[in-house]
């Protein structure tokens, strides 16, 4: 029996590495993919290309990773797949180039580049937002900061074909960077729906690495073991399109029926349509089956045919926002923060300070739940902070707003205390999302393989 | 009856949505929150929130209900100047409504 193992690298641009690392010390994965890029993500990386436009627009923790598996990777026949190219693949592989060099490692980098389409977005025009149709208008056009195309699995997999060791990409859809491997090992046709499916399910289970191996679990959280030490996910497929999903023994954390269901529908809209580049997935018919421990054998899911077009995000730059917070304790904690509000609120009124919206929320009162919070204790709380956050047309007054609050430290209610203190001024963005025909995206989706150190 | 005893979920963002995925542990629990988890009351619930339409979509096999609630981040994480800006802890309010319901029962 033919057996493949994907292991999950990060779920995010900041996770940790070390779960990966292991994975490929201990020779337990063929393939070990490093999904990188959240919604937010780009957003991040495109503040990093401004700065620097020629090296900038990757995600950082590329090469202290590779720094550290890399010859571990290559030795152990462990391939690596990676969306960290951002919004630079280009310059991300530049930068692999000379790590490797550095550390005397010969290997085959393929680069994918074709889905930031800012450049040429008027080829796309309108640009219609993908719930509401409204054309792209000019205004959020002006402020564009990003547009990428979600790609699929395929220019992966042509990657893999060609014998690369490292594919780096830019905006790829999550779950395709595990497909590919899947359908490069099994020769899967990409019009045998199921199995499509089944692959991006694999992807969909370990995108968000420890989210299916015990972390961020919702249900009785208390009772998993070695969160310190928790292991990422690995999936097993084999040739008879059986999946188990696991994680090395010995690591903390746990895989069963819940951790595993509770990945299953994340962040996947309609159960009966998630929609993916490659395919469109019906997880409702579902079974997961604890097979062993740690281990969840998981089928039934069916695929029909992938949509008829890419989505593509575009983000915009949506003024600032200013912050500060004050904490206040008992008695009547809620009362004095809820007072530094609405002084807050006179004095912007007062020097006309050019404010979109205001936010204040009380820090172990609200600030999460929002008017949806319970008032029972609020009379009771032993301190509060008070956080209150502006969203302004510009810099400059988003600076001013946070420098309001600071004298209140003196002249407002009494007891203010503790974290007292202005944030750093946060550009917002906004999102805009688009369909758009495959033809005119894959034209100009590239797939580069260079052999470095030979 | 404690929810956290008989359910659990976890939320997050999708663009400008929140997606809360809720789980029952046993089948009869899980038709008591079908029964009170409707649309409509999760419409009025989340409506202080400033939020859209709510989808609803039922996965009997993993005695699951998915529910999406449209327009609800003012934007979007990246835009939105909430301390919970992904809808990370929307499941938390969700599984107190479902105790309050279940409590009236």
């Amino acid at each position: 029996m033919d057996t493949l193992r994907v292991g999950a690298g990060v779920g995010f641009y900041g996770d940790t590495f070390l779960p990966a690392l292991e994975m490929m010390q201990q020779s337990a994965v063929d393939f070990v993919c490093f999904e990188d890029l959240a919604e937010l993500t780009l957003a991040i990386l495109q503040k990093d290309r401004a700065r620097n436009p020629k090296q900038g627009g990757y995600t950082k923790d590329l090469i202290p990773m590779l720094e550290a598996g890399l010859g571990t990777a290559l030795h152990n026949r462990v391939r690596i797949i990676t969306n960290a190219g951002g919004l630079n693949p280009d310059a991300a592989a530049q930068a692999v180039t000379e790590l490797a060099k550095r550390l005397g490692l010969s290997l085959k980098i393929a680069t994918v580049t074709g889905d930031a389409i800012l450049e040429r977005l008027g080829e796309f025009l309108p640009f219609p937002h993908m719930e509401t149709g409204q054309p792209l208008p000019q205004d959020i056009s002006r402020r564009a900061l990003f547009a990428n195309v979600y790609l699929g699995a395929r220019p992966i997999v042509r990657a893999l074909e060609e014998g690369a060791d490292l594919v780096i990409t830019g905006r790829v859809a999550d779950p395709s960077l595990f497909l590919a491997p899947v359908v490069y090992h099994f020769g899967w046709d990409w019009d045998n729906w199921d199995r499509i499916a089944l692959g991006t399910v694999v992807g969909h289970l370990l995108e968000c690495s420890s989210q299916v191996t015990g972390g961020n679990h919702g249900g009785h959280w208390d009772a998993i073991e070695g969160l310190d030490q928790i292991g990422f996910p690995i999936a097993e497929v084999n040739s008879d399109d059986q999946v188990v999903i696991t994680k090395l023994p010995g690591s903390g954390g746990r895989v069963d029926v819940d951790t595993v269901r509770e990945q299953l529908l994340y962040e996947i809209h309609d159960p009966s349509a998630y929609l993916t580049p490659d395919v469109v997935v019906n997880v409702t018919g579902a079974r997961l089956e604890l097979v062993g421990r740690d281990r969840v054998k998981v089928s039934g899911i069916r695929g029909t045919q992938r949509p008829a077009q890419y989505k593509a995000l575009l983000g915009y730059e949506d003024g600032y926002m200013g912050q500060g917070m004050m904490g206040y304790s008992w008695p009547d904690a809620l009362k004095k923060a809820q007072a530094v509000e609405a002084i807050m609120r006179r004095q912007i009124s007062r020097f006309n300070l050019p404010v979109d919206e205001i936010r204040a929320e009380y820090l172990g009162y609200n600030s999460l739940h929002g008017p949806l919070a319970n008032e029972e204790y609020a009379d009771q709380l032993n301190e509060v902070y008070l956080r209150f956050a502006v969203r302004t047309p510009d810099r400059r007054t988003a600076e001013q707003i946070s420098r309001l609050m600071v004298p209140l430290a003196l002249g407002g209610p009494p007891t203010a205390s503790g974290l007292i203190g202005v944030d750093r001024v946060r550009s917002l963005m906004g999102l805009w999302p688009t369909l758009i025909d495959r033809n005119v995206v894959d034209d100009q989706v590239s797939v580069k393989v260079e052999e470095v150190g030979t | 009856m404690r929810i956290q005893d008989v359910a659990y979920a976890r939320s997050s963002d999708k663009g400008d949505h929140v997606d809360i995925g809720l789980f029952a542990y046993v089948e009869p629990s899980y038709q008591l929150l079908l029964e009170e988890l409707t649309v409509d009351r999760l419409q009025k619930f989340f409506a202080p929130m400033g939020i859209g339409k709510v989808d609803r979509y039922p996965v009997p096999g993993l005695l699951a209900i998915k529910f999406v609630i449209h327009n609800a981040l003012d934007g979007g994480g990246a835009r939105s100047l909430r301390a919970d800006n992904q809808g990370k802890t929307w499941s938390g309010a969700l599984l107190r409504y479902a105790q309050v319901r279940l409590d009236e029962r």
